[in-house]
């Protein structure tokens, strides 16, 4: 396969950035995304050109390290991680447009590399349990009914890539902390901090620049790990509660 | 602050329905549309002063509406902060037309309710010279009014503006108010959305079109 990409190039954070063309030649189309853009990083550099730097890790779908704007869509057109799409899902000759998340929360680091450590401080706010190191308790001491598990592990899939915040057009992170209320709410081990932790988290949300919930629906369209709408609802209900639950 | 926004907007979801209720009246005849619009006065009689009622419940949309497009406004220039650099390239996969269209239709929607209010509730002007308008008779001003094709043009768009804003807006509501925490819940809130707002578009939509047709009001 031969591509045109057209990809954001951006020196650093302070930087002004710009689209840049490029050609790659002899893709496979049993390649990964990165794989692709791995080719294209040889290529610019025996030419003695910076290569474009992006995120990845395990390359497994898994770590949610990865994540791309790919023409228009978060991960690109399929349910996956970037490092889960294949180039088959392309046609020879096409044109890719490439750019980062785009939000204010995630500031631009380098060319299509953000910082997401807004989520870690949104996580830091409030997405643990506390719970005593040791001996791990029986696993059988404490009862879980199975639909509640069910939805606890359903959310809990969330890899905090933050393509729900990309494909959002309010740049809201409220898929993200509406899987972590609900994954760790939904669970017994989850109560005793559950109407601080969605105050504090909805509250760091908010100061760390995130948009608004309009409930479009793009955040779930776009999540690889198919996270549905309704944490959102469960996050609001939560967030209405915990006014007079706290103590 | 988003869960004030929706109270205020299911308000206007009950108001609307009332309203709509009030105009099919018009079909039943003058009388029927002329005592109804009087008795919106007189209700609550003697107990609260003539109007007074009408009065009151004006004070509360005037409130809820202040709420409603206050937040609305937050919302969109957060949004707005939240992405101060845009996409060169962005595909929408899952936003309905009305879910797209719920801040500019909702300009669009407050600009016809000035447009409304100075016609038929603050200067009541006669946009019809081939029509005479009875002092103290609704029925003859909005009959009068709905003649013109231009006049029925302008609360048909208005109408289909309203009913995209409900669509959205009721499902969106139920969201923000946390009643939609399973898939069937979530199709259930939607459907709700779909059937508020066509019933409320046609309910509006048909008195003006009888007129239009001169099916009433001859």
């Amino acid at each position: 396969m031969n591509l045109t990409l057209k990809i954001w190039r951006q020196a650093g954070p302070q930087a002004k950035g710009s689209m840049e063309t490029y050609q790659v030649t002899d893709i496979s189309e049993d390649m990964s995304f990165l794989e692709m853009l791995d080719v294209l990083n040889e290529d610019l550099t025996e030419r003695g050109e910076e290569p474009v730097a992006f995120d990845s890790d395990c390359r497994e779908g898994i770590c949610g390290m990865c994540g791309l704007m790919i023409s228009g869509h978060a991960h690109g057109p399929e349910v996956t991680t970037t490092c889960q799409l294949h180039m088959r899902s392309f046609r020879d000759g096409e044109t890719i447009t490439i750019e980062p998340w785009r939000a204010d929360a995630f500031p631009v680091i380098k060319d299509l590399v953000v910082d997401r450590s807004s989520f870690d401080r949104i996580i830091q706010a409030g997405g643990f349990i506390s719970a005593n190191t040791g001996a791990a308790p029986e696993a059988h001491s404490v009862p879980v009914p199975k639909p509640l598990a069910d939805r606890a592990f359903e959310s809990a899939a969330c890899i905090g890539c933050g393509a729900c915040v990309a494909a959002c057009p309010n740049a809201s992170g409220m898929l993200f902390m509406g899987a972590k209320i609900t994954h760790l709410g939904s669970l017994p081990q989850g109560q005793p901090e559950r109407w601080a932790r969605v105050q504090n988290m909805v509250a760091t949300h908010d100061a760390e620049g995130f948009g608004g919930c309009t409930n479009i629906g793009e955040c779930s369209a776009a999540c690889p790990k198919e996270i549905p709408l309704d944490v959102i609802s469960t996050l609001n209900s939560d967030l209405r509660k915990s006014r007079s639950q706290r103590h | 602050m988003k869960i004030s926004m929706a109270l205020a907007g299911l308000l206007f979801v009950f108001y609307v329905l009332m309203h709509m209720y009030g105009n099919l009246k018009l079909l039943f005849g003058q009388k029927a549309f002329d005592d109804y619009a009087h008795h919106l006065r007189t209700l609550g009689e003697p107990i609260l002063p003539y109007s007074g009622f009408l009065w009151l419940f004006r004070l509360l949309l005037i409130t809820a509406l202040l709420v409603h497009v206050g937040f609305a406004l937050h919302l969109w220039s957060k949004a707005n902060r939240a992405r101060s650099s845009r996409y060169v390239v962005k595909k929408a996969v899952a936003a309905t037309v009305s879910s797209k269209m719920m801040r500019w239709g909702g300009i669009a929607l407050l600009l016809f309710l000035v447009f409304h209010l100075i016609h038929f509730t603050i200067l009541k002007p006669n946009f019809n010279s081939g029509e005479t308008v009875v002092e103290g008779s609704p029925y003859s001003l909005v009959v009068a009014a709905f003649k013109l094709w231009w006049v029925v043009a302008i609360y048909l768009l208005a109408m289909i503006a309203l009913g995209m804003h409900l669509h959205h807006g009721v499902w969106s509501a139920a969201q923000t108010l946390g009643l939609t925490q399973t898939a069937k819940s979530r199709a259930t809130a939607k459907a709700l959305g779909v059937l508020v707002a066509l019933v409320v578009a046609v309910g509006f939509a048909i008195p003006p079109l009888a007129i239009l047709f001169k099916i009433v009001g001859n």
